[in-house]
């Protein structure tokens, strides 16, 4: 956006709300003041190039003494921008008030990964707060030069640099080098994305010497959202902006043989724009568009329906050809170690195809010129997606400009990308600058899709009862048959409409545990995609990626073993948990919960409502959780409600234990939601999960009542995620207290009040039987 | 054929030509420029684009021009201002209740008009005046505490 755009949308903003000024914009995407801000610096000349390896790429001191921290990731609304502007403001000696974080936005930042994988402080936090320790080195330095004192006579507070010994020997940040350019080269590790690192020479503070990094520091973007002062992605508008739909086939790969235009003649600016099969239509106004992606007359090719219906998914998986398999490390020798065992406990778990379902569907706006593409995107990963963009119009990625602004919701490769590429294709067709809006069913039904799995577990036993081998396989679609971002034409829905093959990676993966048992195998195997072209079931990934299946199948397994032992299961995981930090969140968990010591399930209980207690536990990344879930059964309604839940959680150091612990709140409840209601459903045709009704979540009357939540913060240790591991073992915590209150064993998520209803019911006629 | 209607909307009249069946919704959002209702589902759904009509919460996406007539209409902007916050809109600050904030607008135009009509209401019948509002995020616990927080301060 250039400066008079921004100035016109601000003007706009401000004759349309009646906004006296743009609330405080720290964590926001580039506001107005950020814009002359960095205009001013820059007006100083001197700015090196933006590159990885330079300080300048992240920091800016400001010619008022406030900083400007560029994050090449951004915040999803768990307040990570509030976290890296501590983490910045700790190691620079200024007042938090004082950082602006500005994310995601191509034309400030370097491609940190964007919103990826819980990194945002691990990855990403780490090198912010390593340029910021060596932006204070060099602002030391610069005084050092100017009071003509040894940098080691110097200290620092408030952005204000002076003699330890005479207070009245200082000069500000500001006036060291405010509005102009460090300069100082950094050593890149030469990674681009989540792994990117450049520290300089200096080090970071000792977690001692910390003031501001561990406090529980409130969020600015709440009072914008609540005022709405600031703009969402749907709300972008530029000059002469078109709007645009797409138009996906009802049969998933078939084409369009005959469109006609004639059809929306009457409607104002409507045109049709088609290639190969892509299909979409723009008009000048939103209704017009609306109105031209419905009456538009489309033929379609005659294709077989290509899909499996919903029940059949699961025999569909173990029958594919398995097209890659991993290992983790194996220990021992699993398969001797069953043909020694005395008894064999297994069980098979399922997982079906679940979709972001944000709550609204993607937007974009892009505006193609002949000289310059800009963005504006909802992507949890604008730098990616100004590539794509670079790719699908075949310009080169400096010519594209990618500006994040806040998006209905993410979770990861969400429909954003696709929606920024169908706008970048609409835009160049037409001219104009062309905005995007999904409708309803184009974001559940043609998301890519969490992947649908299948989980095989099974544990030796000796004749002492001891669990001698453990031998877990997932078989599965992969996590990645598109990527993880819209960067390359394949990995997006514009570019299989327009021809270009669909490349699917594969990659699933393991438990994230540690369990040690003599004998123990762990792996995953995944099989080809339903559709070698633009599917509305292309896998890739939702929040926590494969976490919440794999972890389903191996922390309700455990349960499975321990009852078949008649052993407590917080005991029996404490038996072979063996990482010091998770045998901590365990028995926290289980401690807060008030945990009574004995096997599951419990046997006290008759009528209709029953109540049962279940542990889970994981590690992501670094990060380790213990969850105790307490749910109240309905046998007669098979209904469900997950009434309380205990989260022992340890990130290593805790920067802001207040977004921490929102963080995890806002986990729990997806978590419950993903359990107890989501599952795409398709036809042989097309996802038929189109809707709120026919893809529902959790609602407001089935909220936990309470979420117990215990932070352990280990300040000596590198933090490490937060925004994904608290979901992880959710399922699985509530599989395992459904069984404890009633004695069944549900294998397959969602536990939907009918399938709640009819497992009870099977094991019931199985015990009448037996 | 497009008509001309003159809106209401916070307390100020603006006169626009449309299509009758056009939800109000895009007169708000593209003709008067009031971003607060949000495009959800366009299917009464999930709440995101409500607004009050003459103080009663409707969902803008699937009301056509045609049935607003005089009605006087009110959107999130219009409920209070950081100068001047409705309760909802401070119990939402303090309690930071928004991630995304996509839906915001829906919890908290359904829970004003709620909470005018009823004082001091049960946790039950928060949850039964809130029903079918989605949130994607997991806010539901804030929320709550949210609002009853502002039917507190609302006395």
């Amino acid at each position: 956006m250039t400066r008079m755009e921004k100035l016109s949308a601000f003007s706009r903003r401000q004759i349309l709300k009646g906004a006296g000024a743009l609330v405080v914009s720290i964590g926001m995407p580039v506001g107005l003041d950020t814009v002359l801000a960095v205009n001013s610096a820059a007006a100083q000349g001197g700015k090196p190039p933006l590159v990885p390896n330079e300080l300048d790429s992240y920091i800016a001191i400001n010619a008022d003494g406030t900083v400007s921290a560029f994050f090449g990731k951004m915040d999803m609304g768990q307040g990570l921008f509030t976290a890296i502007g501590q983490m910045v403001a700790e190691e620079l000696d200024v007042p938090f008030k004082a950082v602006r974080v500005i994310m995601g936005d191509t034309a400030n930042s370097v491609n940190q990964g964007g919103a990826s994988g819980s990194t945002g402080i691990q990855h990403g936090g780490k090198q912010m707060r390593a340029a910021a320790a060596e932006a204070r080195r060099v602002l030391v330095d610069l005084a050092a030069a100017k009071l003509g004192l040894p940098a080691d006579q110097l200290t620092v507070s408030d952005g204000v640099v002076q003699a330890k010994a005479d207070a009245s020997k200082k000069a500000t940040y500001a006036e060291l080098i405010g509005g102009r350019y460090f300069n100082t080269q950094l050593e890149w590790n030469k990674q681009i994305g989540n792994l990117l690192y450049a520290p300089g020479k200096a080090k970071p503070k000792d977690f001692r010497d910390h003031k501001i990094v561990g406090q529980p520091l409130d969020r600015y973007d709440i009072a914008p959202k609540v005022f709405c002062t600031e703009d969402f992605c749907t709300d972008v508008k530029v000059p002469g902006m078109a709007h645009g739909r797409m138009i996906r086939p009802a049969v998933a790969g078939s084409v369009p043989t005959k469109v006609d235009e004639a059809s929306i003649r009457d409607i104002p600016g409507a045109k049709a724009v088609w290639e190969n099969g892509f299909l979409g239509v723009v008009a000048d106004t939103e209704w017009g568009a609306i109105q031209a992606a419905q009456k538009l007359r489309v033929e379609w090719s005659q294709v077989k329906p290509p899909f499996p219906t919903t029940a059949e998914i699961y025999d569909h998986i173990r029958r594919a050809p398995v097209r890659k398999r991993e290992e983790a490390k194996p220990v021992g020798n699993v398969d001797e170690a069953f043909r020694t065992a005395a008894r064999v406990v297994e069980a098979e778990y399922e997982w079906p195809f679940q979709s972001h379902a944000c709550m609204g569907p993607a937007c974009a706006v892009v505006d193609v010129k002949d000289d310059k593409v800009t963005c504006w995107t909802g992507s949890q990963k604008s730098h990616f997606v100004r590539d794509g963009i670079a790719g699908t119009l075949g310009v080169s990625p400096e010519k594209v400009h990618a500006i994040w602004v806040t998006g209905p919701g993410s979770y990861g490769r969400s429909d954003a990308d696709d929606a920024a590429m169908d706008a970048a294709v609409l835009s160049k067709a037409v001219g104009r600058p062309v905005r995007v809006q999904y409708m309803r069913e184009d974001a559940t039904g043609w998301d890519p899709k969490g992947p649908a799995s299948t989980h095989r577990v099974r544990a030796a036993i000796d004749a002492s009862g001891q669990v001698i081998a453990y031998d877990f396989l997932s078989k599965a679609f992969s996590r990645v048959d598109v990527n993880t971002n819209g960067g390359k034409p394949h990995d997006t829905l514009a570019g299989h409409f327009r021809g270009v093959e669909l490349k699917s990676g594969d990659g699933f993966g393991v438990p994230a545990e540690s369990y040690e048992f003599t004998h123990k195998r762990m792996a995953w195997e995944t099989i080809p995609p339903l559709l070698d072209r633009a599917s509305p079931l292309r896998s890739s990934h939702l929040r926590d990626p494969v976490g919440p299946q794999i972890h389903f199948a191996s922390e309700s397994f455990m349960d499975e073993v321990a009852a078949s032992l008649d052993l407590d299961p917080v005991e029996f995981r404490l038996r072979h948990v063996k990482n010091p930090r998770d045998i901590a969140v365990i028995k926290a968990a289980a401690e807060k919960s008030g945990w009574q010591t004995r096997p599951s399930p419990r046997r006290d209980q008759s009528g209709s409502k029953v109540s049962g207690r279940g542990i889970a536990y994981a590690q992501r990344n670094g990060t380790r959780v213990a969850i105790v879930a307490e749910v109240d059964v309905d046998r007669q309604s098979g209904k469900i409600w997950a009434r309380k839940f205990t989260v022992a959680h340890d990130c290593g150091q805790i920067i802001n234990p207040k977004q921490l612990k929102t963080t995890i709140e806002g986990n729990i409840v997806q978590g419950v939601s993903r359990t107890l209601w989501e599952e795409v459903q398709f036809d042989n045709s097309a996802v038929t999960s189109v809707d709120w009704m026919t893809y529902p979540i959790l609602d407001i009357t089935e909220t936990p009542e309470k979420v117990d939540v215990v932070l352990i913060n280990r300040p000596e240790v590198d933090p490490t995620g937060a925004g994904e591991p608290s979901i992880r073992p959710v399922a699985a915590a509530i599989a395992n207290a459904i069984f404890d209150a009633t004695g069944v064993r549900i294998r397959r998520v969602p536990f939907s009040p009918e399938r709640v209803k009819s497992s009870l019911a099977a094991a019931q006629s199985g015990v009448k039987r037996g | 054929m497009d008509q001309r209607f003159t809106l209401e909307v916070n307390g100020k009249p603006h006169t626009i030509e449309a299509d009758p069946d056009m939800p109000l919704l895009y007169a708000l959002r593209n003709d008067i420029g009031l971003n607060n209702p949000h495009f959800g589902c366009g299917l009464a759904q999930c709440g995101a684009c409500t607004v009050h009509l003459d103080g009663q919460p409707v969902r803008s996406c699937v009301t056509p021009m045609s049935a607003v007539g005089n009605a006087k209409v009110t959107t999130l902007a219009g409920l209070g201002t950081a100068e001047k916050p409705h309760p909802l809109q401070a119990a939402y600050v303090a309690e930071e209740v928004p991630q995304c904030g996509y839906c915001i607008n829906g919890w908290m135009m359904t829970a004003a008009a709620f909470l005018r009509d009823k004082k001091k209401p049960s946790d039950a019948e928060i949850n039964e005046a809130l029903t079918g509002l989605k949130c994607r995020c997991g806010t539901h616990m804030a929320i709550l505490r949210a609002v009853k927080r502002a039917s507190e301060m609302m006395g």
